[in-house]
């Protein structure tokens, strides 16, 4: 991505692209573990929609449906509150892997 | 009463990819609040960690209109967007019939210290505006120095514990009480894991003519120092306590949303944090039992006021 400058600003620092946020993955600062989602087990409460601090439940519908690990940080408060009897969100190790090439 | 599902359809208004950290509690606060009202929504926001993580260069976790001008005048700016409204629509540019709300947000630093004079002016004139002040006790933005709402024995980077000092010496400011005594309509503190007395209060506060005002209590895992995953167990043990009541203050009156069954011990507050770590040696016990009285006189007051 080629970087912005002051040059590019629009007067005022306004930026008409409302949630052009999506765009920053923050999925790749994720902890080392993740969420996984166990469909059978979840009673559709949605406490993990409510508590995710990133956004990153997956909603379709009337039901929750997963985790969406684009945006996921790996916070681990969804698996925590989650009340099922068996936990319908579990957080499991994940490999650390280094972008190659740089950021961008 | 409003279901979670049903809020989860709504359109979200901040939306993901903002940089909050892992286990903020600041998203879990607006994902509930800018759902409590379906108008357009105008929002200024004071500096501090929402502002900045919302708002990384070039790009905006913001799907409503929303302004920053400076740290201290959050509450000014949102003053000044509503007076102009007012004014357009007595000369008939916006229509009558459009209503449009208005938020001024800042954290602790920004509203308990530098912006409380904006923020007293805003209230004091009659602004029919809503100011929401997530409360995550220090200046988190710039590294966890202390503020005014950081609590007593607390150590942040201005007011580091050692051998000498047991963190922060003064008790907190109580900004609830203040804005209280500016004699507004609606004065309410809440805390996003009662998501539902949350959405409730800012409901109020969104619908009441004139300035309305939220404390709310906002996790921090990374000035607090607890494990992030644990976070809306301590906001739980926060009300559980009385370290943090809810309640609010209707024209006047004031009312208990919430009473614990049983009063828990301030220690199951303090523990799991490392901020209060210090606390436990033999010559801060003093803080301990100065911190529970201190608590128990609020808590105390509070249940004296709601009952007149
Ligand atoms: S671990 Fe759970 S709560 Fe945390 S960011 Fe991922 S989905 Fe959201
Ligand atoms: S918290 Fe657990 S049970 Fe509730 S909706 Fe989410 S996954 Fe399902």
């Amino acid at each position: 991505m080629k970087k912005e400058t002051w040059k590019e600003l629009t007067i005022g620092t306004i930026n008409l692209e409302a949630g052009n946020s999506v765009q920053n993955l923050t999925g790749t600062w994720r902890s080392g573990h993740k969420p996984e989602f166990i469909e059978e087990h979840c009673i559709q409460c949605f406490f993990c929609w409510l508590y995710c601090p990133h956004f990153a439940i997956l909603v379709e519908g009337d039901e929750v449906k997963g985790i969406d690990y684009d945006y996921c940080t790996g916070c681990g408060m969804c698996a925590e509150e989650c009340p099922s009897k068996e936990k319908s969100i579990v957080m499991v190790k994940e490999e650390v892997k280094l972008a190659e090439g740089g950021t961008e | 009463m409003a279901k979670l599902k049903d809020l989860a359809k709504m359109e979200d208004r901040l939306v993901a990819g903002h940089g909050m950290c892992l286990g903020c509690g600041i998203p879990l606060i607006f994902k509930v609040v800018l759902r409590a009202t379906e108008d357009p929504l105008v929002i200024a926001n004071a500096t501090g960690c929402l502002e900045v993580c919302t708002t990384i260069f070039p790009r905006t976790a913001w799907n409503v209109t929303w302004v920053h001008s400076a740290f201290e005048n959050a509450a000014s700016t949102i003053a000044g967007v509503e007076a102009m409204y007012k004014a357009l629509k007595r000369r008939g540019k916006i229509p009558k019939d459009k209503t449009i709300k208005f938020l001024g947000t800042g954290g602790d630093g920004g509203t308990y210290d530098i912006g409380l004079q904006a923020l007293s002016g805003t209230m004091e004139r009659g602004h029919d505006v809503v100011y929401l002040c997530y409360d995550n006790n220090a200046y988190a933005n710039t590294g966890g120095q202390r503020s005014s709402a950081t609590p007593l024995g607390a150590s942040a980077t201005t007011s580091p514990a050692g051998t000498q000092s047991p963190g922060k010496l003064q008790w907190r400011k109580d900004l609830t009480k203040i804005l209280t005594a500016h004699n507004i309509p609606y004065v309410a503190q809440a805390s996003p894991t009662r998501w539902q007395d949350l959405y409730n209060k800012a409901k109020k506060a969104f619908e009441v003519e004139g300035p309305a005002f939220l404390n709310v209590l906002c996790l921090c895992p990374t000035e607090w120092k607890y494990e992030e995953s644990k976070g809306v167990e301590l906001a739980k043990i926060a009300v559980d306590t009385c370290v943090w009541p809810l309640y609010e203050v209707e024209n006047g009156k004031y009312k208990l949303n919430y009473k614990p069954k049983e009063k828990k011990s301030i220690l199951e507050w303090i523990k799991p944090q490392g901020r209060f770590r210090h606390l436990f040696r033999e010559e801060y016990a003093w803080v301990l039992e100065e911190f529970q009285k201190k608590v128990d006189e609020e808590w105390e007051e509070l249940q004296r006021l709601s009952s007149l």
